[in-house]
């Protein structure tokens, strides 16, 4: 089936909405994805018509809830080539999943003397919880450095690599550069050093097709809202063995077999690692969001990202005194062009857009590691996804050309 | 090409521009009195405000520098026109309305801190001068 954006757009009622008398330019999916009907009305049925607690409930609608929550994580599962739904945990978002691994694996297998390994390009979610648990455990986070056009310098990384690295943990792609890691390889010689390996998928994930065993990780964690679905749901995918050696991260219902005085024991996977009464309706919405992604092909998404990023990297380095960031368009770059205008911050940039109607992200794209190596204090950033056109593309070259005359 | 023109075509209006494009007593002060810095980490504006204080206490000269947005460094320029003359007693009841008024546009809530980094730099500044001062 070939890939026709036209009619993708109409499964998204949001990019019909006006912004300051212009059509919406959304360009900042990096940050967050709209969401197509099939996702807002899978919501809307389970609260118009299934609404009720899963798991214990011996009622219709709790059956209905449950068969749905449960069928979610199935379909997560081979979404990502999982072995099956024991290897799902839902969480809130990408960071808490990311944060479940640093606290139940990290501080029971991190020990004085240790190392983990995070690159240069990591988001603050995959940096500071890795931080902040070496610190506890008196270990000591090392960074692998970039190359000079924002990959993973390979040589540097592996050398960090030796017997007292225990986790690696890197992102898929670079919310900033746009850079795609070459994740199999660098797990492989996470590997060869008796380390286990974490990708932050957040990127990663909802752009291109993931296979978890293909690739091998031990670890994936990645966001919902940032692929069609809704916030409020992250996944944690985690190698079966392993998650069956980690305690939980969070106490409560659902997570619980035997309550005792003095003890407890605790439920199978994944409820293991989803204390509380989880996001039910984010779920199926997840799920939708899943089954709308699966029906475009993971291959045409991925294709016509690279058509845009290749057509915006042209036109903005075409505007004088762009400077555009990660490497070139191909296969190590994904759908996100950072970049600065010479003269004009960033926020500047985004106020003067929002005006013509498009939305792009400005700061330091929570990767202060990164702007501090980059010598930048904030970057524009536009996103692209599978409802974004070419002639959005043009219209974003356009605004940057005409910001430059404005600001500088 | 695209023309803005709406709402942050008048925040940018002809002059905070100007005081972006050719900022007023920008540079560094030597000998004085009060030296302070501050930053925004979360979008990297970066003010620092210099003062030289006359035997009445009063500020005789001013100098600010730094980088960051349009509007951040409009402000903290307008920001030193103002303060030279002033008592350190007036500095402190300066308010963010009155720094508003000088830029003469509103601002949305995110884009409020980068308005106001100046004045939060220049009061700290003072006060750090008044504590490090106090008698006994």
């Amino acid at each position: 089936m070939s890939f026709d954006v036209e009619r993708v757009r109409k499964d998204f009622p949001i990019l019909d909405r006006m912004v300051k008398g212009r059509r919406l330019v959304y360009l900042d999916s990096a940050a967050t994805t709209q969401k197509p009907t099939p996702v807002l009305e899978a919501m809307a049925r389970y609260y118009a018509r299934s609404n009720a607690n899963v798991h214990r409930s011996i009622h219709t609608l709790g059956e209905e809830a449950t068969e749905a929550y449960v069928g979610a994580h199935e379909t997560v599962a081979r979404f990502i080539g999982a072995r099956g739904l024991e290897e799902i945990v839902f969480t809130k978002n990408c960071t808490e999943a990311i944060n479940t691994v640093a606290y139940a694996w990290g501080l029971t297998n991190l020990e004085r003397g240790d190392e983990v390994v995070v690159t240069r390009m990591e988001h603050h979610a995959n940096f500071v919880p890795w931080q902040q648990i070496a610190r506890a455990k008196g270990a000591t986070l090392r960074i692998a450095p970039l190359d000079a056009e924002g990959r993973v310098d390979l040589e540097a990384y592996g050398a960090l690599l030796g017997r007292r690295t225990k986790i690696v943990a890197f992102t898929g792609m670079s919310n900033v550069l746009g850079t795609i890691t070459p994740a199999r390889e660098m797990i492989r010689m996470a590997h060869d050093a008796g380390a286990v390996a974490l990708v932050d998928g957040a990127q990663s994930v909802p752009h291109t097709k993931t296979d978890v065993r293909a690739l091998d990780a031990d670890f994936l964690a990645f966001s919902g809202h940032k692929m069609l679905g809704p916030t409020g749901i992250g996944v944690l995918y985690g190698k079966m063995d392993l998650l069956e050696r980690m305690p939980p991260f969070q106490f409560g219902g659902e997570m619980i077999r035997r309550v005792e005085d003095e003890n407890s024991s605790w439920n199978d996977l994944p409820w293991k690692f989803e204390a509380g009464t989880p996001m039910i309706a984010e779920a199926i919405g997840l799920a939708a969001a899943v089954d709308y992604l699966n029906g475009l092909g993971m291959d045409n998404v991925r294709e016509h990202e690279e058509r845009l990023v290749a057509k915006a990297y042209a036109a903005l380095a075409a505007v004088p005194g762009v400077t555009l960031y990660g490497p070139k368009p191909g296969p190590e770059r994904g759908g996100v062009v950072a970049f600065n205008v010479e003269g004009a911050h960033a926020h500047d940039l985004a106020s003067l857009f929002d005006d013509a109607g498009i939305a792009v992200r400005a700061g330091h794209h929570c990767a202060q590691p990164l702007m501090r190596e980059l010598d930048v204090p904030s970057a524009a950033r536009a996103s692209f996804y599978v409802y974004n056109t070419e002639a959005e593309v043009e219209a974003l070259a356009s605004a940057v050309a005409r910001a430059r005359e404005v600001l500088a | 090409m695209t023309e803005f023109g709406g709402d942050a075509e008048a925040m940018y209006r002809e002059h905070i521009l100007d005081h972006y494009k050719h900022p007023r007593n920008f540079g560094v002060l030597e000998g004085a009195d009060i030296d302070h810095r501050e930053d925004n980490p979360l979008c990297g504006d970066d003010i620092r405000m210099m003062l030289k204080l006359d035997g009445d206490g009063r500020v005789a000269d001013v100098r600010f520098h730094g980088r960051g947005c349009a509007i951040s460094q409009a402000s903290a320029s307008m920001l030193t026109e103002r303060a030279k003359g002033l008592t350190l007693e007036a500095i402190k009841g300066l308010q963010r309305d009155d720094l508003l008024q000088m830029l003469g546009i509103t601002v949305s809530p995110v884009r409020l801190k980068c308005a106001i980094l100046s004045l939060v730099v220049l009061r700290d500044g003072v006060e750090l001068y008044e504590k490090s001062h106090a008698p006994g």
